[in-house]
């Protein structure tokens, strides 16, 4: 059922799919704000150098965390296109997070101490919602294994509309997009510094980006996944809620936490949880 | 059968012989030769009996069953002296109705009755008997080194060793007793016992907060006795033979006659696992010296209210009465977790944690159905090591930096580095792939899909699980924050604390790694011989699991690798410099420390609110669970 | 190949500027000049910036911050410093608590004259500086090869 060739791919390919689109997504931010911007390949030559800068820490435990974020999404990832469970890829994506939350942790800075504690604030207001979203698919298509879930001929998204708008919701917190970019900010807001990132120079920030890349692969699958029935429908899906991250990302200024838990979870629970109840009912219960 | 016997008596005889002791070195070598012969005998046993299915053992029941009678009443009246000398007239309310009950049923058994089979054991009796045996005797060790530091550091508390290795030892026989007996009628008697040695170790410092708080236990346990009793009373009604009080025979019985009781049996062991409207005794239980609440408000004697109801899910399963004790179970699940994001105090974490899983595993029991009790069964082992060992950690650290708040554990993993890891490998079997209790968790998820109404449940999981990451991983946070001005200072622990934790240490990822093994050859036939069917996690899962266990275990080597981060630099302070020891100059040239606090997120997740809520929920529920026995009763 | 060239991050410290300079910096980023098409950031982390840019003079206040944020900043880096005042001092130069320009406390790479510097002379700095980036880029990497160089000083 598992097919470790298809995990290989992606973890040959994603970084470069994902370099790409961190690269398109800069170029149409800066369309969308009347500047030319930067070079599509400009997220490699980001990366590039971080690999040549000098590695300053304020721990040596530091690099174990980097190191472990980077090597925990590469598995979740890889087991998510292997086909493996759901659950699991799940789970592997929340510890792959965990470690960069210590890796903010370890270094006892105010900026990505503060950084750590809203990007847990973050894990836990999407990780309701994207575990209801694998439910909903074991719901439609009877099985955990994303082998099945992508072979299956049901249109997914017309059984769990709730919940797919759901997950476009905890997507914004995933990408790491205004207005939920509280444990990390991007270019122009500074509040913070860098949150989490603060204290990782060099060639751990340059990890980072890399796990960025893969996790954003990873939930194009996710998206996928909602499509599976008509691979060009899907691929067309994953454009389209990317271009709508996008463009949230430049029209919401960034909320506070508090909102961005309560509505997480709001959300998580009405559209998530009645789609599910609906779909329940008209299941007449799962009886097993 | 010699096994049983030897399990139940020796730890009673060794618990007599402390009592009489009062010599330090002769209660070391006391308490360290029998956890040796304890943990021998355990391991006798789980070799004799693991494959032997469920066997049954016949003890002439007359004789005991009045000495049993006698010493209830005994425990009683002591109860009754202690109650009218505190004042607590609550608990003497409670307690003179429990000797009422037991003198009806003594009366009821007048005629003679003979449960044809006292003691059993099965693979889920192994199981638990493992865990007191391994876990509770390694408490037991450790407790030896806490004991003489606790009273150093509380010269204001008199000592009284020899009562509390006493308590200690007997409550240990009492779990063996509850594990193996068949008869109704003995596991109520060892249920007591556990009920009064939780009483008399909370309020071991004698001090006003851990008396009252020893009665609070009691009167909420004396809840459940009560019910217990009542349950007995309606199966000699039933039957006046005596056959049904066999647990085995109720469970053969059916759900038509087995319900009541079986709910009934429920409710103690919801007061006894301090579920949601009783919870507030378990929390009001961690005055007590930390061993007690490692060995019986953790890893042990909470878990005999799990395993009463673990085993009479096949009763409640499907039924509303087991919905709503599963109910119970998940909303205290939810809140427990929830409430746990509040609090700084280590030791109040841990129990909170301890009541949410509790409850998820009664949620799990109360659904019933064999994926759910497959869960359950796992939780209970995984819970039992690792929450022992964070016990025990916390225990140590509080012994030395003079504080279990959470906030002043910062920087531990430099401080006391051993003993950081050890809580991390604890706290990451709490929560994290590819640890034991993620994976019950897991297993209960895809299992609640399946049953009725498991959508419930379902979110309840969702979102709990999640809350449950935010408490442990701001709690892991706090102590790998790398303080550098800080220094080391472990090095004059005893050797025995140093075994015990490094033991429990290995259990905890140890187990994580044979589980497929116990799963095979203690659950699964167990679930087989219930339910005729079993659950197990597929091979390829199993597989993923280990490799990323060894993953995690390799990950750390990556340290070694030489010349990555040459050059060390202070935490960017927005440009201002800092010392090593984090202080600042700050405005008008005064000197600051950087202070660093977790969130406790005290609108959201306070305790008082979310405890109204929970108890509010848990005593609806409750009740209604009541008023639909009523109808079937009458 | 060197990425470091196209991809500077820089961080941005206003020593004790009059805001003029500050105000042209910022115009960078506007969509009339967009120095992000170079690969530009601002980052304001001097742990993952690479060009250090000042503007204003040193008073005696800000001394340890400059010298601090500038330690902080991983090899190799840049510093460029933007307008007179951070160049000299400037009109304050003899003012009672006023140090002089940057290069008192650390070593400068590029001045950008001006008051207030204008963005293009900013940018033309910062683009000057990455030529010094790479030589000391190269001189980290092999340590005995490279050359200490005075390209693009005053």
């Amino acid at each position: 059922m598992i097919s470790p060739v298809y995990g290989l791919v992606y973890i040959l390919l994603a970084p470069v799919a994902g370099g790409i689109v961190a690269g398109i997504d800069r170029k149409i931010t800066a369309r969308m704000q009347g500047r030319v911007g930067p070079p599509l390949l400009q997220p490699f030559y980001d990366v590039g150098k971080l690999f040549e800068k000098e590695n300053l820490i304020v721990t040596r435990s530091q690099n174990l965390y980097a190191l472990s974020y980077l090597v925990f999404m590469l598995v979740s990832g890889a087991l998510f296109y292997a086909g493996g469970d759901l659950l699991l890829v799940i789970f592997a994506f929340t510890l792959s997070h965990i470690f960069l939350v210590l890796g903010a942790y370890a270094s006892s800075s105010p900026y990505s101490f503060i950084g750590a504690e809203r990007e847990l604030i973050q894990i836990i207001a999407y990780e309701p919602m994207i575990i209801l979203s694998a439910v909903g698919m074991y719901m439609v298509t009877k099985s955990f294994f994303v082998s099945d879930i992508a072979a299956t001929t049901i249109p997914i998204i017309l059984y769990l509309p709730g919940i797919f708008i759901g997950f476009l919701m905890v997507l914004t917190i995933k990408l790491r997009k205004s207005p939920f970019d509280l444990s990390t900010s991007h270019h122009a807001h500074q509040e913070i510094v860098k949150g989490v990132t603060t204290e990782f120079t060099g060639p751990n920030l340059g990890k980072i980006e890399i796990a960025h890349w893969y996790e954003t692969v990873f939930l194009f699958g996710f998206i996928f996944l909602f499509f599976a029935f008509s691979v060009p429908i899907a691929l067309a899906a994953i454009v389209i809620a990317y271009l709508i991250e996008i463009l949230i990302d430049n029209t919401f200024t960034r909320v506070k936490w508090q909102f961005t838990l309560r509505s997480a979870w709001i959300v998580a629970g009405m559209l998530g949880l009645v789609n599910l109840a609906v779909l329940y009912y008209l299941s007449g219960g799962i009886q097993s | 059968m010699i096994e049983l016997a030897f399990l139940i008596l020796f730890p009673a005889i060794i618990a007599l012989l402390l009592l009489l002791v009062r010599s330090g070195q002769i209660r070391n070598a006391v308490v360290k030769i029998a956890a040796v012969l304890i943990g021998a005998g355990t391991l006798i046993l789980l070799i004799t009996y693991f494959s032997s299915g469920m066997v049954l053992f016949s003890v002439p029941f007359e004789p005991t069953a009045k000495l049993m009678f006698i010493a209830e009443l005994l425990i009683a009246g002591f109860l009754l002296y202690l109650g009218i000398k505190h004042r607590k007239y609550i608990a003497v309310g409670l307690v003179i109705v429990q000797a009422l009950l037991l003198i009806g049923i003594e009366s009821g058994l007048a005629g003679d009755i003979h449960p044809l089979y006292t003691l059993f054991i099965d693979q889920f009796s192994l199981i638990m008997a493992a865990i007191v045996g391994i876990i509770g005797t390694l408490i037991c060790v450790y407790a030896l080194a806490y004991m003489e530091t606790y009273h150093a550091h509380h010269p204001e508390i008199q000592d009284r060793q020899n009562i509390f290795f006493f308590m200690v030892f007997v409550f240990l026989a009492a779990m063996f007793g509850l594990i193996f007996s068949n008869n109704l009628l003995w596991v109520f008697f060892f249920w007591e016992i556990t009920t009064l040695a939780s009483f008399i170790l909370i309020g071991y410092s004698k001090s006003a907060e851990a008396t009252s708080n020893a009665f609070l236990a009691l009167e909420m346990n004396l809840l459940g006795g009560i019910a217990f009793a009542g349950a007995i009373i309606y199966l000699l009604i039933a039957d006046p033979s005596g056959e049904l009080l066999g647990i085995e025979q109720l469970l053969a019985s059916g759900q038509a006659i087995a319900l009541v009781p079986a709910v009934l049996i429920s409710f103690a062991g919801i007061t006894k696992a301090a579920l949601m409207p009783f919870s507030s005794w378990l929390v009001g239980a961690m005055v007590a010296p930390t061993p007690v609440s490692a060995l019986l408000h953790s890893s042990t004697m909470v878990k005999a209210g799990v395993y009463i109801i673990v085993r009479f899910a096949p009763v409640l399963s499907g039924t509303p009465e087991g919905l709503i004790i599963g109910l119970v179970g998940g909303f205290t699940f939810l809140l427990g977790s929830a409430i746990a994001i509040s609090q700084s105090n280590a030791k109040k974490v841990l129990a909170y944690s301890t009541i949410a899983n509790l409850g998820l595993i009664v949620a799990c029991a109360g659904v019933g159905t064999y994926k759910l009790v497959w869960a359950a069964i796992l939780l209970i082992i995984f819970h039992a090591i690792a929450k022992s060992l964070l016990f025990l950690c916390v225990g140590t650290v509080e012994h030395r930096i003079g504080s279990r708040n959470i906030e002043d554990m910062s920087g531990l993993i430099v401080r006391m580095p051993k003993i950081a890891v050890m809580m991390l490998v604890g706290i990451a079997g709490m929560f994290l792939a590819p640890f034991g209790m993620l994976i019950s968790k897991w297993v209960a998820l895809e299992a609640f899909i399946d049953a009725q109404f498991g959508l419930i449940f379902v979110a309840i999981l969702a979102f709990g699980g999640s809350i449950t990451v935010f408490f442990w991983s701001k709690w892991m946070g706090k102590i790998i924050a790398v303080d550098p001005h800080v220094h080391r200072q472990e090095d004059t622990m005893r050797k025995e604390k140093w075994m015990v934790l490094y033991i429990l240490t290995g259990l905890t990822v140890l187990v994580c790694l044979i589980f497929p093994l116990i799963s095979s050859y203690l659950i699964e036939p167990f679930l087989l011989s219930v339910y005729g069917q079993t659950a197990r996690l597929s091979q390829d899962n199993i597989i993923i699991m280990a490799m990323m266990l060894f993953l995690l275990l390799i990950m750390p080597f990556s340290m070694l690798i030489p010349g990555n981060g040459a050059r060390k630099v202070a935490p960017y302070m927005g440009g201002r410099p800092a010392s090593a020891d984090m202080k600042f100059l700050g405005s008008m040239g005064i000197t600051r420390d950087v202070t660093l606090t977790n969130y406790y997120m005290n609108d959201l997740f306070g305790e008082r609110r979310l405890l109204m809520a929970g108890t509010a929920l848990g005593f609806g529920l409750v009740l209604l669970s009541m008023v639909i026995l009523a109808g079937m009763i009458l | 190949m060197t990425y470091l060239k196209r991809s500077p991050w820089i961080i941005h410290y206003d020593a004790s500027s009059c805001n003029g300079c500050d105000i042209e910096v910022l115009a960078c980023l506007t969509p009339m000049y967009d120095i992000e098409r170079f690969g530009i950031v601002n980052t304001g982390n001097p742990k993952h910036a690479d060009v250090f840019v000042v503007t204003g003079s040193i008073n005696e206040q800000n001394k340890a911050v400059i010298k601090n944020i500038y330690d902080q900043i991983p090899n190799p880096k840049v510093v460029v410093a933007v307008g007179i005042c951070a160049t000299s001092g400037g009109v304050f130069r003899e003012c009672y608590n006023v140090c002089g320009g940057i290069d008192k406390i650390i070593p400068v790479d590029v001045y950008v004259p001006g008051c207030a510097a204008r963005p293009e002379s900013i940018i033309d700095g910062i683009v000057k500086s990455l030529g010094i980036l790479e030589e000391k880029r190269l001189k980290m990497k092999n340590p005995d090869t490279g050359q200490s160089s005075t390209v693009g000083r005053k």
